[in-house]
């Protein structure tokens, strides 16, 4: 707090030839025109006033409050009211007839500028480092002297090479000498980024040529690694879209590829999946708030058991009967579909429910100018592990032996003294189990709504057929080809078109391996 | 359970749910019916079990003011499961065999096309309370939600003017009120001077839920130097999967504003608002506005619905003036023949939820304040833009070749909802009521 003080000194002294009366900047700040409280923002950073960046920070919540002619108070977070022009803590009912300043993304942009500008000599290096990214963006010229004076003092080398490239930014915009302003575009060059060449895009018309040629070739430069980062992306795009039909298909590759049954209601084992994460979320938060960031942790075991346990039900109840009846099965369970939806429409209500996104999943991972968002990479690597758990299953345990056996031949099987019954309802609730896993995932990109399982029905047959019906890595195969080919076919054809392409392509594919890509050989399979 | 008894036992259920919905036939002659025809069920139920909650609500509240016309009023509910032929086939039941005085219902613009005809024909009422693409106005239809030039355009204006937006993007989902709106704006921004490669114009199949390409691109397009928005005419469920990879990828509101006039507070109630924060929506009601009318209605639908947690929203308004005006309407001519109260219906004046009046004018669309508002971390929004006075709806953009030249006036002697200004006949131009 002290060296921000003391920086604060300094900001004014540098800003003193038009720093205004507090009242006056009060005033511009209660205001109803986002013109003057902008105007006001900027004179409150460089007042010099000991309170203005808490008071700035405090404007972002509305917890700056003014009104014209009167004292403008802020209170801290802890609730104590502290008088602006003051920094002392303001008499009690001092704020009556006081509201707070008015803000919209304009005054945002402004008062992250000026907190900025203000946190540049912060004892903490991310604060520092925050400070000079803000005032990169921001590039006011007025900001400059505050920036040499940190520039002057900074030893961290990361908030360093940041500082110049935000001084660089700034040279650019003002009339600084024309070697200056090369030297600066290298600097902004350096970045790389979209930030980097929406500075170097929007330089004026008048800049001197030698500036325009260095920034076309900087321009060139980062356009070129952009466009080989986005065939990158496109692709990084497309498997995280093809672990999502993965793992909303693996489901409907046992059910519908290893036992035969087009099960209509794979969808909304889906949606029950999501619709547990949401009831676990709901007890945690009430009974055991601590244990929110391990929500998903928990509902992956409990939307196993849910769905499955339908799944289990449903077989038992309905499928069981229509075995050897493919129309009738699916006619039965596309009803069944229906009513599940009806039934959760009922109970929970039409509208959305909200899950939400624990914080080590949100944001993304910045990879050499790549964007990965965590929740999608965490979806690729849990769809991976269901895919090879699952293998695992069927491969190594005994029920997997078991559930081969009888798909692979029912009648030895059950000669041989397997329960061929049970193993039925055991390997369907096995895949409306993943189904309910997949659930858990898809409740963090997607709705958590009645209708979640719809949208994923018939990618995920499409996925099951094309990869090949009673072979897992059929389904693997198949579900990260679509998804790439969806991923580089949309920018250049649209996300509408895209999937028509697609889904046609798909049909073309089946019409000459009818069987799908990697097709079961031997004499089980025509039984 | 055999699938016998499994079959009676849903023809049970189903004849349960009807007894509750239907009415007693012995009381009809002393009532006077009104039609609710919202989806209960199906992809639409979202947004359309809240209307008609507050019909039922409106209608219970009006019963106990004394009725209309000194009868009861008795709400027909009927579910049409977001199907939109089965929209016209409820319509056709509500008319010919319920014969009720007025219907208030339809959410997608496909299913007020499917009941359009059946309307007309049997010559009924339909007071319809969604923002809409316009290009249409017809003799039994009341549209009580906005045009494109009492939403979208204001929209753009502020951005244009508050933001200094110069580039846009015209997101939207991939069906008629995105696909006309987007036409009209293009049409509009075209016109301020807005050059075509400043302009990006994407659509979206229905439940898109994998926006990573798309974010990205709006990202790519954003970095030309020039300050850009997105207009969002993206379809309800989308938008959360849309908001949460803006959120993820980084993409704030202070960056890339994002602008959409199908998010209202019911959407954002399934929503983690935490990263769209700043966000905007334009609207004609927000739950926020301050004051004693809204208030009462807030404090109404809450003890209605018995949970102080739900949220009011700008259809919900539209059908609390709606009703309100099919009141007075009927009050007004005293009876509740359609021909004399589709006549009375016009110049009917009630108050709004925002403070003002809105009025019933010849063109059937009601004026109205356009709100813009910011979204807040609990969900509701913060006005930061109002317009100065009431809008009158353009039912046919100016914007637009072929619509340019069209008006409605339901008045005597014109009565005609796409009168041609110029070769001065009905049905000029585009297609009327189609």
């Amino acid at each position: 707090m002290t060296l921000l003080r003391i920086l604060l000194c300094l900001v004014a002294l540098a800003g003193v030839a038009r720093a205004a009366e507090p009242q006056a900047i009060f005033d511009r700040l209660a205001s109803t025109k986002y013109d003057d409280i902008e105007a006001g923002v900027g004179d409150l950073a460089t007042s010099g006033l000991p309170a203005a960046a808490d008071a700035l920070s405090a404007a972002l919540d509305g917890r700056l409050l003014v009104a014209p002619g009167k004292p403008a108070l802020f209170k801290t977070p802890m609730g104590t009211t502290i008088d602006v022009a003051t920094n002392a803590p303001a008499a009690a009912g001092a704020d009556a007839g006081l509201k707070p300043v008015r803000v919209n993304n304009r005054i945002r942009r402004a008062v992250a500028t000026a907190i900025g500008t203000l946190t540049l000599m912060s004892p903490d290096a991310r604060a520092r480092l925050r400070a000079a990214e803000s005032v990169f963006r921001g590039r006011d010229p007025e900001t400059l002297p505050a920036l040499d004076k940190a520039l002057a003092a900074e030893k961290d080398e990361r908030v360093l090479a940041a500082m110049r490239r935000a001084k660089a930014a700034i040279t650019l915009t003002t009339d600084a000498p024309e070697a200056d302003k090369v030297a600066a575009v290298g600097l902004v060059a350096e970045r790389g980024d979209q930030d980097g060449l929406v500075l170097l895009r929007g330089l004026s018309e008048t800049a001197p040529a030698a500036v325009k040629s260095a920034a076309a070739s900087a321009i060139q430069a980062i356009e070129t690694r952009q466009a080989m980062l986005a065939r990158v992306q496109d692709v990084a795009y497309g498997v995280s879209l093809g672990s999502v039909l993965l793992l909303a298909a693996v489901g409907l590759a046992i059910t519908f590829g290893v036992m035969g049954v087009i099960n209509m209601a794979h969808g909304e084992m889906v949606m029950l999946g999501a619709y547990t994460t949401y009831l676990v979320q709901d007890l945690l938060r009430t009974f055991a708030p601590g244990l929110m960031e391990g929500s998903l942790a928990i509902a992956v075991p409990a939307a196993f058991l849910v769905a499955g346990a339908v799944g289990v039900a449903i077989e038992r109840l309905v499928i069981r009967h229509l075995y050897g009846r493919p129309l009738e099965t699916l006619l039965a369970t596309f009803g069944i579909s229906l009513m599940l939806q009806q039934a959760v429409r009922s109970i929970f209500g039409p509208s959305n429910r909200e899950v939400s996104t624990p914080d080590w999943l949100s944001g993304s991972l910045d990879l050499f100018g790549l964007t990965l968002t965590w929740n999608r990479v965490a979806i690729v690597l849990f769809a991976l592990a269901v895919f090879f758990a699952l293998q695992l299953v069927l491969k190594k345990t005994t029920l997997g032996l078991q559930v081969r056996a009888v798909t692979q031949n029912r009648r030895m099987a059950s000669s041989m003294g397997i329960r061929t019954d049970r193993i039925d309802a055991l390997t369907f609730g096995l895949g409306s189990g993943v189904a309910g896993m997949a659930g858990v995932a898809l409740s963090q990109i997607d709705n958590v709504s009645p209708n979640l399982g719809q949208g994923y029905i018939i990618d995920s047959f499409m996925v099951v057929v094309f990869g090949g019906v009673g072979n897992l890595w059929g389904t693997l195969v198949g579900a990260l080809t679509i998804g790439v080919a969806n991923k580089l076919l949309e920018p250049f054809a649209g996300a509408v078109l895209g999937k028509i392409i697609l889904l046609v392509m798909i049909i073309l594919f089946i019409q000459k391996r009818p069987r799908g890509l990697f097709a079961l050989k031997g004499r089980f399979v025509d039984a | 359970m055999t699938f016998g008894t499994f079959g009676r036992a849903i023809a049970a259920a189903a004849a349960l749910g009807w007894a509750a919905f239907a009415p007693a036939q012995a009381t009809a002659q002393e009532t006077i019916k009104i039609g609710i025809l919202h989806s209960l069920s199906g992809t639409m139920a979202i947004s359309e079990t809240t209307l008609k909650d507050v019909m039922l609500m409106l209608i219970e509240e009006q019963n106990k003011k004394g009725g209309v016309l000194g009868k009861k009023l008795q709400p027909v509910v009927v579910d049409p499961a977001s199907n939109w032929p089965l929209f016209a086939e409820k319509a056709r039941e509500l008319l010919t065999k319920e014969k009720v005085a007025a219907t208030f219902g339809c959410w997608t613009s496909v299913s007020r096309k499917s009941v359009l005809p059946v309307f007309e024909e049997a010559n009924g009422i339909l007071f319809y309370p969604v923002q809409y693409e316009g290009e249409e106005s017809s003799k039994n239809v009341f549209y009580t939600g906005a045009a494109p030039n009492q939403q979208a355009i204001p929209a753009v204006d502020y951005l244009m003017n508050e933001e200094g937006v110069q580039r846009w993007v015209l997101a939207g989902t991939d069906y008629v009120y995105p696909r006309t709106t987007n036409k009209i704006l293009e049409a509009y921004l075209k016109s301020k001077g807005v050059a075509q490669e400043d302009i990006l114009i994407n659509y979206t199949p229905f439940g898109h839920s994998d926006w990573q390409t798309i974010v990205s691109e709006i990202k790519k397009f954003g970095s030309s130097g020039k300050k850009t928005a997105v207009v969002s005419t993206i379809n309800g469920d989308a938008n959360v999967p849309f908001y949460k990879e803006l959120g993820n990828q980084g993409v704030k509101a202070t960056d890339i504003p994002v602008v959409a006039f199908s998010v209202g507070e019911e959407e954002l109630a399934g929503l983690d608002t935490k990263p769209l924060v700043g966000h905007l929506a334009a609207w004609n009601y927000f739950m926020s506005v301050d004051n004693d009318a809204n208030k009462a209605f807030i404090e109404q639908w809450q003890a209605f619905i018995k949970n102080d947690k739900r949220v009011t929203n700008d259809p919900m308004e539209a059908h609390y003036i709606g009703f309100n005006m099919w009141v007075k309407a009927v009050e007004k001519a005293g009876t509740t023949e359609p021909d004399a109260v589709i006549d009375a219906l016009i110049g009917v004046s009630v108050p709004n939820l925002t403070g003002g009046y809105s009025t019933m004018m010849p063109n059937h669309h009601i004026t109205k304040p356009v709100l813009i508002g910011e979204i807040k971390e609990d969900g509701q929004f913060d006005t930061v833009f109002e317009t100065p006075g009431l809008l009158v709806a353009n039912e046919w953009s100016p914007y637009l070749e072929g619509s340019k030249d069209l008006i409605a006036d339901w008045r005597k002697p014109l009565s005609c909802g796409n009168f041609n200004v110029k070769t001065g006949k009905c049905g000029g131009g585009a297609k009327a009521s189609q």
